[in-house]
């Protein structure tokens, strides 16, 4: 059972991961962006129907970016102008992009698409279940590489400090020349395409098939993971396997035979995030690691 | 007022007698801006929508003329608009209300399916009970039920700083598990098989329609529900509080306001009203619990916040119209085979280009000049 939730928190964690690191490097730039569920679930639609129809997953998760892309290209239309609130131009790309979604994916629920090739890491083991455990999705290592670099990212290049500086005070960046606006768009675009390979890795990889139901709000849990993870790109990765491995708790309890509360083990990942942010928010004192101007219009 | 405030809030404490003598000083130039501003934003959602359609090989016009017929074009088919008109109505004002404070409240759903499940349990305690003892208790069960649920993200907001909207978003996803479990577990009817529900209340104690019609009493409830928000939000002291908190919080603390409290009581009375529209969905239309309840009217409902611009009257409208679009999906599928979701994309677009139109406030000379 522990493997089986190890396992589920590398696979169930890994669109938690890019989504989560793309909302971070958003919230960097001062913008937050509920509709990266949107993004998640464009990309998950159109990587299947793309590797489907084109029969390479490879071309699905170009798809996914690109279309992941454009997505936070209106999000960041609607938010970069005067007196738009960043949330509710994320609830409506959120709207938007499930309804584009599911109109599009309908002909895509049947017929199953060319699968993500997966790399195994489990060759030394014995057992089935630990080479099953270990068999990994590109996507995850994609993920982890670019958790690390942009941390590296933020920390030690100039485009980095941009990003920052424009997150922490917009007035003062504009005042030494850096474009507001420009390093906005391209967190924001850049922040969506990463959301639209998690969906590629929903659709082509684990679940591993297109349905409406596929993300379940797990756009809008990174949202709350980012804040968890204090902004840090590294930490991201952390918590997202955290989230992916309680999302397996209810399936690996079901599989040992306990179905008690099934239902309830649903609602794990949810509560746990409650709790999180409960635990780490405070009136008092401000956020540690928080970008100053978050969320403020502009 | 004797407290120092800053200038901001001082022009909008000055300001505020219009809505007392509303009769002599209606200010017709904010009202006509977000007026045009609304109407002609629908009007380029409803452009656009024509756009995808034709892209998608129906023809515009012809479906905008289905939708009418099917929302609007007969006695029958208002009736069926009604019917959808009167939870969204309800919904929509568990994010309008908190809107005035300045807070993003979207757990609609949630409140939605807590309310109902409430008024179910309330329910199957006093099925022998005559009609009116047990919908008012019901009532009141998904008031409470709904309003609690609301008032805890408010509670986590005011105590310890945790962000409303994400809050609220979670606890949607949590009140549906519990809704699964319920209705799976200890309170599943053994008779339900395909779709597992709770037992049913009786149903000739149901919400009965009114008159000949096929539209449930749930209807007046909305009204009502919209009318009083109206009159709470816009000409009560009350409300003036809470538009104070949403314009200036920092303001209103040194005016002395219980910010907190006015607060949460304002979360309560919005997650009340979404818990009346899980309530009257029980009560009228599913006479059981199951997962019908979490059937969409709680996103919606924050659609119909934004387009009304958390205005109790305008609440009622909106609902009006967008119950008629969803009551006509049926229609766009069998007629010009569009899905479903077709009525999704539609309401996306209308939120963003809705949204787009808030940027354009202040832009147009006519509106401006007097105090402004």
């Amino acid at each position: 059972m522990v493997l089986g939730i190890l396992a589920g928190a590398i696979r169930g964690g890994t669109p938690f991961l890019l989504v989560s690191l793309g909302e971070c490097l958003t919230e960097k730039s001062g913008k937050i962006n509920l509709g990266l569920e949107g993004a998640l679930l464009v990309g998950a639609m159109s990587a299947y129907a793309f590797s489907y129809r084109l029969g390479s997953p490879w071309a699905g998760v170009i798809a996914a970016g690109v279309t992941g892309a454009l997505m936070g290209l209106l999000h960041a239309a609607l938010v970069l102008r005067p007196k738009v609130n960043d949330v509710a131009a994320g609830i409506a790309l959120l709207l938007l992009g499930s309804g584009l979604a599911f109109y599009f994916g309908k002909p895509y629920i049947q017929p199953s698409a060319p699968q993500l090739p997966a790399i195994a890491l489990g060759g030394w083991a014995t057992t089935a279940q630990v080479k099953a455990a270990l068999n990994i999705s590109p996507l995850f290592v994609l993920g982890v590489v670019l958790a690390f670099a942009m941390r590296w990212f933020f920390k030690s290049t100039r485009w980095g400090m941009h990003v920052r500086a424009v997150g922490d005070s917009p007035a003062a960046a504009l005042a030494v020349g850096i474009s507001v606006k420009r390093t906005r768009l391209v967190a924001i675009v850049i922040g969506s395409l990463l959301a639209g390979l998690g969906g590629a890795h929903l659709s082509l990889f684990y679940p591993g098939a297109w349905t409406e139901a596929i993300s379940s709000g797990q756009g809008l849990m990174a949202v709350a993971l980012v804040i968890f993870a204090r902004w840090d790109p590294v930490h991201c990765l952390y918590a997202s396997l955290v989230f992916g491995g309680t999302q397996a708790i209810g399936p690996a309890l079901q599989a040992v035979g306990i179905s008690t509360g099934y239902y309830l083990w649903n609602a794990a990942p949810y509560l746990l995030t409650l709790v999180v942010m409960v635990l780490t928010c405070s009136r008092k004192r401000t956020l540690i690691g928080a970008p100053g101007a978050l969320g403020t219009p502009g | 007022m004797t407290t120092p405030t800053t200038p901001t809030s001082a022009a909008k404490i000055v300001e505020e007698p219009s809505s007392k003598r509303w009769a002599s000083r209606f200010d017709w130039r904010r009202v006509g801006e977000s007026l045009v501003l609304t109407v002609g934003a629908s009007v380029c959602a409803l452009a656009l929508f024509g756009v995808f359609c034709a892209t998608q090989g129906a023809n515009p016009l012809e479906v905008f003329g289905a939708i009418y017929k099917a929302a609007f074009g007969s006695a029958y088919s208002f009736q069926n608009t009604l019917v959808r008109t009167a939870p969204l109505m309800l919904a929509a004002l568990c994010t309008a209300l908190p809107a005035r404070l300045g807070l993003v409240v979207i757990g609609n759903e949630g409140a939605l399916v807590m309310g109902g499940l409430a008024a179910t349990l309330a329910g199957l305690q006093m099925t022998t009970s005559p009609q009116w003892a047990l919908l008012t208790v019901m009532t009141l069960a998904g008031l409470v039920g709904g309003g609690l649920w609301i008032m805890l993200c408010g509670l986590l907001y005011y105590q310890r700083g945790v962000n409303e909207t994400i809050s609220s978003l979670l606890m949607n996803y949590i009140a549906i598990a519990v809704l699964n479990h319920l209705v799976n577990g200890p309170m599943r009817d053994p008779t339900s098989l395909n779709k597992p529900s709770s037992l049913p209340i009786p149903e000739d104690k149901m919400l009965p329609m009114m008159g000949e019609t096929n539209v449930h009493y749930g209807l007046v409830f909305g009204i009502v529900f919209c009318c009083l928000a109206w009159l709470l939000m816009e000409h009560s002291t009350f409300g003036f509080k809470v538009r104070m908190i949403g314009g200036n919080i920092r303001a209103a603390r040194m005016a002395g306001l219980p910010v907190a409290w006015i607060g949460l009581v304002t979360c309560f009375l919005a997650g009340g009203a979404a818990g009346v529209a899980g309530m009257v969905e029980v009560a009228a239309v599913h006479g059981r619990a199951n997962e019908s309840l979490a059937a969409g009217y709680g996103y919606s409902g924050i659609l119909v916040a934004f387009v009304a611009r958390h205005r109790g009257l305008p609440i009622i409208l909106v609902s009006t119209l967008l119950g008629g679009i969803l009551a006509s999906g049926g229609i766009l599928q069998r007629q010009f085979k569009l899905p479903d979701s077709t009525i999704l994309v539609f309401q996306g677009l209308v939120f963003v280009v809705i949204l787009y139109s808030d940027s354009l406030q202040g832009r147009f000379k006519i509106f401006q000049g007097g105090r402004a």
